[in-house]
């Protein structure tokens, strides 16, 4: 609690400086601190300062972005060549892809970044697997995606449950 | 002299990164108008707003340097990371659940001078299957 109150203090703070960028003219700084304590004090209220609402990331995410951007790349250059081809030879394919994150953040972080990789989007998520639509049939091999999961579970500590079942055979 | 070569690489750079990101725009918009149904279509939509529009405001941001500005343009490429997939999730989540049936299998774009019969019959198909749901829709609502 104490913690989700710190972290969303010092984004709320981070923010209003980027977008305002006032440094030196005291009235309006300290205005920003008054209307980052209502903010502070009206989730407060609501009581929605819990990790959902406060999700922090921490340097492995930046990594995994990076990661992340270049799988994204190259899943772009397949499909602007898909695309862009005169035959335009596509085939569009449904799969089932297991999901081993535990965690709320873990599951959000994996399907967007299938969504984020151009030529897969996820559809449906169900309990422990995403239905996902793509557009050419080699997008959809399950290596891919394995390692996908893994680095997006890993990025946000996620306990994954396949790692778990691992460990104890 | 030195600063004026670090000002030409840095306009060349983000002149590359700005053509770049402007390729996969059009790229994008080429694909919503050939790809053949709305499932297909969010794939180059989707394109279009992760590497085009990450790749114009990288350029943007080399632009304007190390700046107020640039960490604005950063913050605007970290939310449309995020805000992106979830928009583009939600839209083809909303058709899954509205029974759109997609298109599966094997396709192939027509040469110049096909005929365009089977596309004409498949639209048809396509159609006459909406109207069914449609009706069937409206069916369960009466009862």
């Amino acid at each position: 609690m104490i913690r989700s109150v710190i972290i969303l203090l010092m984004v709320l703070a981070a923010y209003w400086l980027t977008l305002s960028g006032y440094f030196h003219k005291p009235i309006l700084l300290i205005m920003g601190v008054i209307s980052i304590f209502i903010v502070l004090a009206l989730s407060w209220r609501m009581k929605i300062l819990d990790s959902e609402t406060v999700p922090y990331f921490h340097g492995k995410a930046l990594g995994y972005y990076v990661w992340l951007f270049v799988e994204i790349t190259k899943a772009n250059m397949g499909v602007v060549k898909a695309v862009l081809s005169p035959e335009m030879e596509i085939s569009p394919t449904i799969t089932k892809v297991p999901m081993k994150q535990s965690t709320d953040l873990g599951r959000v972080t994996f399907a967007n970044s299938i969504t984020l990789t151009p030529g897969t989007i996820a559809m449906e998520m169900c309990e422990d697997t995403i239905l996902v639509h793509a557009l050419l049939a080699e997008m959809t091999e399950p290596s891919g995606f394995i390692e996908m999961s893994d680095r997006a579970g890993w990025a946000v500590s996620d306990p994954m449950l396949g790692v778990i079942e691992q460990g104890a055979g | 002299m030195n600063g004026d070569l670090l000002h030409i690489l840095q306009f060349v750079i983000s002149a590359v990164l700005m053509a770049g990101g402007i390729f996969f725009v059009i790229a994008g918009a080429v694909g919503v108008l050939r790809l053949p149904d709305f499932y297909t279509r969010m794939h180059a939509a989707g394109m279009t707003d992760t590497l085009g529009a990450e790749m114009i405001l990288l350029g943007l941001i080399v632009q304007a340097g190390l700046s107020q500005t640039s960490l604005k343009l950063a913050l605007i490429a970290f939310l449309l990371f995020l805000t992106s997939p979830t928009a583009t999730h939600a839209v083809i989540g909303a058709a899954h659940h509205a029974g759109l049936k997609p298109k599966l299998g094997k396709y192939r774009a027509l040469a110049p001078g096909e005929e365009p019969l089977a596309k004409s019959k498949a639209k048809a198909q396509a159609k006459s299957k909406v109207k069914s749901a449609r009706k069937s829709r409206a069916k369960k609502r009466v009862k």
